[in-house]
């Protein structure tokens, strides 16, 4: 053993160790230990409460399909302690940290680049992590992304998302690529700048979530895999002839003529795509192209 | 069970370009991911990828910048193997389309940013993770590779050899987080773990809350060993209230660092009189933190990070991102008024102990990407290298998996490479909690076939999983906040003896309370109190390990800042730290560096910007 013990750990006095019966079985303990820190929770809480600057209400969708008593949907309430700067999901952490562990939500980078965590809070699809509590009608009411299957509290399916996002071949697919060794393709900083705003997507499904069209048609490939297609077709890199299959994947039955431009999508996404512009011009190429071939 | 050659854990960038290299040599290869790839935390990255592209740069001045950024910690073959086959990697990049920022004749742009002699770091605006991984995801979905997305793995099987170094890697445990289903995932060739960061050992972090250091701690339970953990890297520009980073990019554009008095302290008290604010990331955070200390700072807390003179266009060409962080998190509108700053927890640059192929000593473990010790960053990482360092390591990984012939690694791993035993005094014993009921602190599996030991991997996760779930006890958050806590406390920029010894105590006493921690939701469905339960065991064990080897180097080195030794100790410290578990308790041992690469050999000098 590389690592010695010290003789003496330094000070005690930071810690109020608890005497516990020695004939106490792990049960005991977690269920005692249990016992005493929801009743410091408690203190805990109240305190935040008072010193905050004011409490919030959160009202919460609530739904787990195999748990007794919670496979019926519900909202629950939570009051959150709330402070200057905090976001819907610094709220949905608190309350999940603080009251109820099952409490279940998608999320990860909180800085709206992960796109865990498109929530329906007041009515409207917003990424919880860049929602501003102090922006909001109180009570906040949470809700998961409507027109997706609810997998638990606020998490949905995402499955369909992705396959709309993989049928528009979301991949660049040049008709020929530089083979000189270390050599680029160039690409104009204006071509580039035409792509920017459509390559910012997250992926987090707000747009599909608030599109009308695709709340009736299960099909239809929604304005976030179309956007996809719009970034590769009208990437210079690419090449007229997949530039022409990719208006053709566009173009089909539940593609592009779909779009009724409520401009929806556009109003939510929280990257600020252009989503119902990229739409209608994927549309006018459409046209162009199929009147060159006419 | 499921069954593959290679199996990838983790889906992030490191984790991705491994994929597409094993595929591309013919293996049949899977991700395994406990977030959907798109969500993985490469996409926070802002700044850049640097690569010697340009004909008056060369590979050889990559490595050196390098090399000193590391404050010579860096292994020189794999320093010199990252250089020059990163140029390969960013063209590589470009031939799938990702979106590079250009110039006017249409070539990828390069920009200065810290510690690098030529503008040599390519970009995508100031989102270039979030490019990079989606243009490496769409090659996966290009190349039909299979992804188990929303699989946790909890386990990776190993046989339960006493040396480590006659162990195999046969495959994984993983929970489907939908459904609660356990079951394995059998690797026919080897397992590559790219699980990314583990920043939420800290409170103060740039990371997402998913880097809870998974890889590094299976790994490390397995017995391979935890390499140089004690260099943590700080970044100098992060939002005060929210840990969101702000891209050194700012500063490589020309971004001016300021006091609360409005001086340019990077310059008038002499932090970096060449370079200034495009100084080591280390040196900027210290000299941050050195003028709150001494009352110089903007609310005793963060100086000023002010870009207003680079003007809008160009702000908007290049950083727009940039202004819609400091808006959306700070409230702070980056054209009108400078931006807040202060240093936060970013990248760790110790981890899994492996060779330039990715190998650790477990045979068919693989590591790459954050997750991973080669050691290219050594104590210090520069602005930038990490992203071609998940490219160039990612797909070496891949490609050694999938078979591919490649030279004999230089870096030696495991306990044959131990050159020293190490010697520290603990406050606290490290190390599992002795408790013979403990279900999660027994790894290795004793039994004969590669199906039989994966089988026992999957029974002891079967077992933790339903013991966590069924029995009563306290939530892990309290125990997952303590850390976090005593992290930020103690082990930071500035580290003292009694600090790491307190921060030591206080990881026991998480331990201790570990043992108490159940889940309290039932479901088997989306069940992430018992995924956040299990993340929280991984972020002890990472932890311990950062603070009981920032207590053991008793130097000042890159990152790590000890008060008592305010000097780079080479006589005795030119060496890596490593920590092996043994039968549940860390061993400190070390090994030397290697400054002779393939074709250049390094002298460490003095560091100076």
């Amino acid at each position: 053993m590389s690592t010695q013990i010290e003789e003496q750990p330094e000070t005690e006095e930071e810690t109020e160790p608890e005497t516990e019966p020695e004939t106490q079985s792990p049960g005991e303990r977690r269920r005692e230990k249990k016992r005493q820190r929801a009743e410091a929770r408690e203190q805990e809480v109240e305190d935040a409460l008072d010193e905050a600057e004011e409490a919030v209400e959160l009202k919460v969708f609530r739904y787990a399909p195999e748990v007794a008593d919670k496979e019926e949907p519900r909202f629950d309430s939570f009051t959150v302690p709330y402070h200057k700067g905090m976001t819907v999901l610094d709220a949905l952490i608190y309350a999940r940290d603080v009251y109820d562990s099952s409490l279940t939500f998608r999320h990860s980078c909180r800085q709206a680049v992960c796109g865990s965590d498109a929530l329906f809070v007041n009515g409207r699809q917003r990424l919880g992590c860049k929602t501003q509590m102090g922006d909001l009608e109180w009570p906040v009411r949470i809700e998961p992304l409507p027109h997706q299957d609810v997998v638990k509290d606020l998490v949905v399916d995402m499955e369909h998302f992705y396959e709309q996002m993989h049928a528009v071949e979301p991949y660049f697919d040049p008709d020929e690529t530089p083979d000189g060794e270390l050599e680029e393709q160039r690409q104009s900083p204006e071509n580039r700048e035409k792509i920017k705003l459509s390559t910012r997507c997250i992926w987090c499904g707000a747009c599909m979530s608030s599109c009308n069209i695709a709340a009736g048609d299960n099909q239809y490939l929604g304005p976030a895999a179309i956007n996809k297609a719009y970034r590769f077709a009208m990437d210079e890199r690419e090449g007229t002839d997949r530039k022409q299959e990719r208006l053709r994947i566009v173009e089909q039955e539940h593609g592009v003529w779909r779009c009724q431009t409520q401009f929806s999508c556009t109003e939510v996404c929280p990257k600020d795509i252009p989503l119902t512009e990229h739409i209608q011009e994927l549309k006018r190429e459409a046209i162009k192209s199929n009147l060159k071939f006419w | 069970m499921y069954e593959h050659d290679v199996i990838v854990v983790g889906a992030g960038g490191a984790g991705l370009r491994a994929a597409i290299a094993a595929h591309e040599h013919g293996a049949d290869v899977a991700l395994v991911t406990k977030l959907h790839p798109v969500r993985s935390h490469t996409g926070a990255a802002e700044g850049g990828i640097n690569a010697a592209l340009h004909p008056e740069d060369s590979w050889e001045l990559h490595a050196y910048d390098t090399m000193k950024g590391s404050d010579y910690l860096g292994d020189a073959p794999a320093v010199d193997t990252f250089a020059k086959e990163a140029p390969n990697e960013v063209i590589q990049l470009e031939h799938w389309g990702m979106p590079f920022s250009r110039e006017e004749d249409g070539k990828v742009s390069q920009r200065p940013f810290g510690g690098l002699s030529h503008p040599r770091t390519t970009y995508a605006g100031a989102e270039t993770g979030h490019h990079l991984l989606h243009t490496m995801y769409e090659q996966v979905v290009k190349r039909g590779i299979e992804v188990y997305e929303e699989w946790f793995v909890t386990r990776v099987a190993v046989t339960d050899h006493d040396d480590p170094e006659g162990r195999e890697c046969h495959g994984v445990v993983g929970y489907e987080i939908k459904t609660g289903e356990i079951d394995g995932f059998y690797a026919r060739n080897g397992v590559i773990l790219a699980t990314g960061g583990l920043g939420q050992a800290f409170d103060h972090t740039t990371n997402a809350i998913a880097n809870t250091g998974d890889g590094q701690a299976m790994a490390y339970r397995a017995g391979a060993p935890m390499e140089d953990m004690e260099f943590v890297q700080f970044h100098p520009t992060t939002l005060p209230s929210t840990g969101v980073l702000i891209s050194e990019g700012v500063r490589g554009e020309g971004g001016i660092l300021y006091n609360e008095a409005e001086e340019r302290f990077m310059f008038e008290y002499g932090y970096a009189n060449n370079e200034g604010e495009l100084a080591s990331r280390d040196v900027v955070s210290r000299a941050e933190l050195t003028q709150v200390n001494e009352g110089r700072g903007i609310e005793d807390e963060y100086v000023h990070l002010d870009m207003r003179h680079l003007g809008e266009e160009r702000i908007l060409d290049r950083l727009e991102n940039i202004l819609h962080l400091a808006e959306d998190f700070e409230g702070v509108d980056g054209l009108e008024e400078p931006m807040p700053v202060k240093p936060g927890q970013h990248y760790q640059m110790g981890g899994i102990e492996v060779n330039e192929h990715g190998e650790s000593c477990i045979d068919g473990l693989y590591a790459a990407g954050e997750c991973a010790c080669v050691s290219l960053h050594g104590a210090n990482r520069l602005g930038g290298n990490a992203l071609p360092e998940l490219l160039v390591f990612g797909a070496r990984a891949g490609r050694h998996a999938a078979g591919a012939d490649m030279d004999d690694p230089l870096i030696p791993t495991g306990p044959d490479a131990e050159s020293e035993p190490g010697d520290v005094e603990l406050p606290v014993e490290p190390g599992i909690v002795a408790d013979a009921s403990d279900p999660v602190a027994a790894d290795g599996g004793a039994v004969a076939t590669p199906e039989a030991v994966l089988e026992d991997a999957i029974e002891t996760e079967r077992e933790r999983v339903e013991t966590l779930l069924e029995r009563d006890g306290i939530n892990h958050a309290d125990v997952r906040a303590k850390v976090q806590e005593t992290m930020t406390e103690n082990v930071n920029v500035f580290r003292q003896e009694g600090n790491l010894k307190q921060a030591l105590r206080d990881i026991r006493e998480s331990r201790e309370l570990y043992q108490d921690v159940a889940v309290s939701d039932p479901s088997r469905t989306y069940n992430t109190d018992l995924i956040h339960t299990i993340e929280t065991r991984n972020v002890i064990d990472c932890a311990e390990a950062i603070a009981l080897g920032a207590l053991a180097r008793e130097e000042f080195r890159g990152a790590h800042w000890r008060q008592q030794y305010q000097e780079r100790r080479d006589d005795e410290w030119l060496k890596h730290t490593l920590l092996a578990w043994e039968d549940g308790t860390p061993r400190l041992y070390y090994k030397p560096v290697v400054l002779e690469g393939h074709e250049q050999t390094y002298e460490p000098k003095e560091r100076s910007y």
